[in-house]
C-alpha cells in the first residue's frame, strides 16, 4: 500500500474487554492524515479504554485496530508514530519539566533532543519554567508539559484524552494551534472531550460512544452543531 | 530510536536522578540497615554465639530487607501520575524497561550496602582488611540476584492493593538462595578461610544469577502488559 491510501487510524470490530464487562465493543471507523474525530460520550462509555488501545497500551480482546498499516499493539514502529494525552500527565515530578520532555525525545530517538525539547516546551510557553521541578508547577502548567511530552518527537497519530482541561487561555490556544499544526502537516488525531463546541471546532468527524460503541458517528460538514449538542444530551441523560 | 541498552541507560539514569532528589527510599533503607544492626547487636549473646558466626547472617538478613525498600520504589514512582505508560508508548523494547529499572536497583542496593558492610564489621569487630574485595565480590553477585528477582515481582506487586505487602511474600522465597549462599562464602570469609573454599557457594550465586537474569527478563513483558 503506498503511503499515501494508507489510512493512518483503522478499526474493525474493535473489542476490548475487562472480565465480562465490554468497554469497547464491536467499534469500527477509519481515519485518513489530516483528519480529526472527536469522540463524544458520557463518564464509562469506554472513549480512554478505546484511546489506550489505539495507543497499543492495551491489547483488543477481539477485532482489530492499526496504526499507518501496522496491527496494535504493534512494534516500536507503530509506537513511533503515536502521541498520547492521557488524562494523568505521565511526568515524574521529581524532574524538571526539561528533563521530562527530553527524557521522551531521546526514549523516541529524537535527533538532537535537547533542542527538540526546547522547541517543544516554547511552543507550550513553557520556558521560562522549563527548568521547574514538575511537581512545583501548576495543574495547567503540568498539563503542558505533558502535551509538549506528547509531541516532541511529532507524530503522525495524536491520541488526546481531554487534553484542554485544567488549561488557562494561553494554554488552550497553543494546544489548538499545535494541533492544527500537527494536522496541516498531515498528522491524525483523536480528540476526547466532554465539550461539544471544543471537539467540533477541530473535527473533520464526530462520534459520539455510548457502551462501548459508537451510537453516531458522521463527517462533521454533515452535522448541525444545535441539533447534535441536543442529540448527545439526550443520550447522556438516557445512560446516565 | 536507542537500543535496547541505550534505553536501558536512560531509564536507569533517570530512576538515579528521581532518587538522588528525593532519597526517600535510600535514606529509608540506611536508617533501616543501620537500626536493624544495632538492634541484632544488643539482641546478641556474645558468650553463647561467637562474632564470626553471627555477623554473615546479620549482614545477609538486613541486605534483604532494605534491598526491599527501594525495590518497592522503583515502580512507585512510575504509578504517579502513570508516567509507565510513557514508556510503555515508546519506541523501545519492554526488557530495556526491565533492565534499566534493575540497573538502578542495582546501584540503589550496592550503595546501602557501602554503608551496611563497615557498619556490621564495625560493631562485630570484623576486621575487613584485605577481604574487601572478595566481600565485595560476595555481595555484587547477591545484589544481582537479589535485583533480578525483586524487580519482576516488584513490577507484578505495584498494582495491587496490598502490593508492600506482596512483594515481600512473593520474593522472599526466591531470596533464600541467595542468602544461603552468601552467609556461608561470608561466614567462611570472616574465618580467615581462603577463597576457594567458597567456590561451591560462589558458583550457585553465579548460577542463580544467570538464570533469573534472563528468566525475569522474559517474563518481564508479560507482567506489565494489560
Amino acid at each position: 500500500m503506498s503511503d499515501a491510501t494508507t489510512a493512518a487510524i483503522e478499526a474493525d470490530a474493535l473489542v476490548r474487554a475487562f472480565g465480562a464487562r465490554r468497554a469497547v465493543d464491536g467499534v469500527t471507523f477509519t481515519l485518513r492524515k489530516g483528519e480529526c474525530l472527536a469522540l463524544f460520550g458520557p463518564n464509562g462509555a469506554g472513549k480512554t479504554t478505546l484511546l489506550r488501545v489505539l495507543a497499543g497500551l492495551l491489547r483488543p480482546t477481539a477485532g482489530w485496530a492499526r496504526i499507518a498499516g501496522t496491527n496494535l499493539p504493534g512494534g516500536a514502529a507503530a509506537r513511533r508514530r503515536i502521541g498520547f494525552i492521557s488524562h494523568a500527565s505521565m511526568l515524574y515530578g521529581p524532574l524538571t519539566a526539561r528533563e521530562n520532555v527530553e527524557l521522551a525525545a531521546r526514549l523516541f530517538g529524537v535527533c538532537e533532543p535537547r533542542a527538540a525539547a526546547a522547541r517543544a516546551l516554547g511552543e507550550m510557553h513553557l520556558m521560562p519554567r522549563a527548568d521547574a521541578p514538575v511537581r512545583a508547577l501548576s495543574r495547567g502548567m503540568q498539563q503542558r508539559v505533558s502535551i509538549a511530552r506528547a509531541m516532541v518527537h511529532e507524530p503522525s497519530v495524536v491520541l488526546l484524552d481531554e487534553p484542554f482541561t485544567g488549561l488557562d487561555a494561553t494554554g488552550a490556544a497553543a494546544l489548538s494551534d499545535s494541533l492544527a499544526t500537527l494536522r496541516r502537516s498531515g498528522a491524525a488525531l483523536v480528540l476526547v472531550t466532554h465539550n461539544l463546541e471544543e471537539g467540533l471546532a477541530l473535527a473533520t468527524h464526530a462520534a459520539i460512544m455510548s457502551r462501548g460503541r459508537f451510537a453516531r458517528f458522521e463527517e462533521r460538514h454533515t452535522l448541525d452543531a444545535a441539533s447534535y449538542a441536543s442529540s448527545y444530551r439526550t443520550l447522556v441523560a438516557h445512560d446516565a | 530510536m536507542p537500543d535496547a541498552l541505550g534505553a536501558a541507560l536512560l531509564i536507569a539514569r533517570k530512576d538515579l536522578a528521581i532518587e538522588f532528589r528525593t532519597r526517600t527510599a535510600f535514606f529509608s533503607a540506611v536508617v533501616f540497615a543501620l537500626l536493624g544492626i544495632v538492634i541484632f547487636f544488643f539482641a546478641w549473646d556474645p558468650t553463647a554465639v561467637a562474632a564470626v558466626d553471627l555477623a554473615p547472617g546479620v549482614l545477609w538478613v538486613i541486605f534483604t530487607f532494605s534491598g526491599l525498600l527501594g525495590l518497592h520504589r522503583s515502580f512507585g514512582v512510575e504509578l504517579a501520575d502513570r508516567a509507565i505508560d510513557g514508556l510503555l508508548g515508546a519506541p523501545i523494547p519492554r526488557e530495556s524497561i526491565y533492565l534499566g529499572k534493575a540497573m538502578a536497583n542495582l546501584v540503589f542496593v550496592i550503595a546501602v550496602q557501602v554503608i551496611a558492610i563497615p557498619a556490621i564489621a564495625l560493631f562485630y569487630d570484623m576486621p575487613l582488611g584485605g577481604r574487601v574485595l572478595a566481600l565485595a565480590g560476595i555481595a555484587l553477585l547477591a545484589a544481582i540476584g537479589l535485583v533480578a528477582v525483586g524487580t519482576l515481582f516488584a513490577a507484578m506487586a505495584v498494582n495491587t492493593r496490598l502490593g508492600e505487602l506482596l512483594l515481600p511474600m512473593l520474593s522472599l522465597p526466591f531470596f533464600v538462595p541467595i542468602v544461603i549462599p552468601a552467609a556461608q562464602a561470608t561466614a567462611r570469609l570472616f574465618a580467615g578461610r581462603p577463597v576457594a573454599e567458597s567456590m561451591g557457594w560462589l558458583k550457585i550465586l553465579l548460577a542463580y544469577d544467570i538464570v533469573f537474569v534472563a528468566a525475569c527478563m522474559m517474563a518481564f513483558p508479560h507482567t506489565i502488559e494489560e
